[in-house]
């Protein structure tokens, strides 16, 4: 009981404190692919002692100057709101990945050693019920803020976030149908299967358009461009309007980590979570031969790795989309979710449900 | 009350079922920026490594250190030039401080022992906190005295008191060409 209490604490800390570290990490790597992509070179003049290291240490200084800036609080009756809404945004972000597996259970010495915080029976609704919790950080931060354009962007922000959450959760809905589990860790192992023995049959495979829904849809759910309405860089009628210092900080680190989370949520779902093509419990083994046969600790050693990569991959995709796509309009973006994504997502559902049936007669 | 008519000018074409869907245009986008990425990081790579490509990664002129040079003709900070013997060529006639359009320059003069030469400066000031860069004050000197070639653009203090250049710094600065490009040069690296 002691042991696992301790084990549980130990896996809560790498997760979140790489999943923190990451995040930060990520507001490097956006401004240098943007600037790589516009044949620009990015900032690169944070240096410590004379090492530069292509801007690096921009994170650091980035921090230290969100730290050091002037605090400014609004007048408003909702000062603990106001001062709390930051919070509750990141701690929901944050909570979404205590269900994601970064790896396969490995059995040693008694205990199940797995790097999942939990893993409920329902884990992808859980993860699902945490990206919604953190529109009331936004909600609350334009509320509480006393100003009617940090309120319109809350309501705007809202609005959106909302009308995407069901898009995303339809899209999931197919592949969920497929895989027959709502628990993360099964999902993951249902795609181990190969298709005629070379294709890996992951969720993309699968459910193409699900997917396709479920990038659009996360990049739309976590407001970034070109769903960036409520954040609305040049209108500056955003639900952060009135946040400054380490409190808007919080605001822009919370959208770094849901970036994260979607493409964890899309990683598992659809891309096959730590699954190595070809690699099994004896090592990468292709149509019966074993090919090069390794220990299970470091097969449990590359799942991650490999969960990283793809993770990875997503992001460089999020962040391209980012940097091509100028943003909605507020007619075309409801347009979009409402008229175009969510019936995609039914008919997906229906012909899924139809597939199946016919696959199983 | 006549009734207001437009003439309406429609000159786009229809857009084609391709780019009326949408998505094919964005894959078509997202296609460019990709490759503009993977182009660039190449040869950024490539340069890390130490392999020197006529291609750079990026156009970026990292400006303190590296400067793209300046046009000939350009009007930089101002200097006063001497004669052969060292001596100051400025008269004191007060041209310059008279058709200076920001009046930003100030001098006191007093007769000079020479009886061919007018008079000299005891005081010369140029606040380059107000200086517009003209070149009035270059145009009307008729001794050649002050000029505005010395190759020095990067003017900056951390005081207003700073910014005001007496006599003695405008007096030992001269023309530095090392900046200054050619006009062939310049016209080949940018056409």
């Amino acid at each position: 009981m002691l042991g696992e209490l301790i084990l549980k604490t130990i896996i809560i800390v790498v997760v979140v404190n790489t999943v923190l570290a990451f995040g930060g990490f990520l507001t490097w790597v956006e401004r240098k692919q943007s600037a790589v992509m516009q044949d620009r070179i990015g900032a690169n003049r944070a240096s410590i002692l004379g090492l530069r290291l292509w801007g690096l240490f921009h994170i650091l200084s980035d921090g230290i100057k969100m730290f050091a800036k002037e605090e400014f609080i609004p007048r408003t009756d909702h000062r603990k709101l106001f001062l709390v809404a930051p919070f509750i945004a990141w701690f929901f972000a944050l909570m979404g990945f205590a269900v994601i597996p970064f790896s396969n259970t490995l059995h040693v010495a008694g205990y199940e050693l797995s790097l999942q915080i939990a893993n409920p029976q329902i884990g992808i609704l859980f993860a699902f019920a945490m990206m919604g919790m953190t529109i009331y950080g936004l909600v609350l931060g334009g509320w509480a803020s006393n100003n009617n354009y940090a309120l319109l962007g809350a309501m705007r922000g809202a609005a959106q976030m909302i009308s995407y959450e069901i898009a995303l959760a339809a899209a999931v809905v197919g592949p969920l149908i497929v895989y027959h589990t709502l628990n993360m860790q099964e999902i993951v192992l249902w795609q181990a299967k190969l298709w005629g023995g070379w294709l890996p049959l992951w969720g993309i495979v699968v459910q193409p358009l699900a997917f396709f829904l479920f990038i659009t849809a996360g990049a739309a759910g976590t407001k970034r461009v070109p769903f960036d309405l409520p954040e609305g860089e040049s209108e500056i009628i955003g639900f952060n309007l009135e946040y400054s210092s380490m409190r808007f900080g919080a605001f822009m680190f919370t959208d770094f980590v849901e970036k994260i989370l979607v493409s964890c949520l899309a990683v598992t779902v659809f891309l096959g979570g730590w699954q190595v093509p070809f690699l099994t419990e004896n090592g990468f083994v292709f149509r019966g031969e074993t090919l090069l046969a390794l220990s299970p600790l470091v097969i449990w050693l590359i799942q991650p790795a490999a969960f990283f990569l793809k993770v990875c991959v997503v992001i460089y995709v999020l962040m391209l989309v980012r940097w091509t796509l100028p943003r909605f309009r507020y007619d075309q973006l409801m347009h979009l979710g409402w008229k175009i994504m969510l019936p995609l997502a039914f008919a997906n559902i229906v012909i899924t449900g139809f597939v199946l049936l016919v696959l199983k007669a | 009350m006549g009734n207001i008519t437009v003439k309406k000018i429609d000159t786009s074409r229809p857009m084609t079922f391709l780019e009326r869907i949408y998505i094919w245009e964005i894959l078509r986008g997202l296609w460019i920026t990709n490759r503009h990425f993977v182009v660039n990081m190449f040869f950024h790579i490539l340069n890390l490594f130490g392999i020197k490509t006529k291609r750079k990664g990026a156009v970026t002129i990292q400006y303190p250190e590296e400067h793209r040079g300046w046009h000939r003709r350009l009007r930089t900070r101002h200097y006063l030039a001497r004669r052969e013997d060292d001596s100051p060529r400025c008269v004191g006639c007060m041209m310059c401080e008279t058709v200076c359009p920001a009046n930003c320059i100030y001098i006191v003069a007093h007769d000079h022992p020479d009886p061919n030469v007018e008079k000299q400066a005891d005081k010369f000031t140029i606040d380059m906190g107000k200086c517009v860069y003209c070149g009035f004050c270059v145009e009307v000197c008729p001794e050649d005295a002050i000029r505005m070639d010395s190759g020095h653009l990067e003017i900056c203090s951390y005081t207003r008191e700073d910014m005001i250049y007496h006599i003695d710094r405008l007096l030992e600065q001269h023309h530095d060409p090392s900046d200054y490009k050619n006009h062939e040069e310049w016209m080949e690296e940018y056409p």
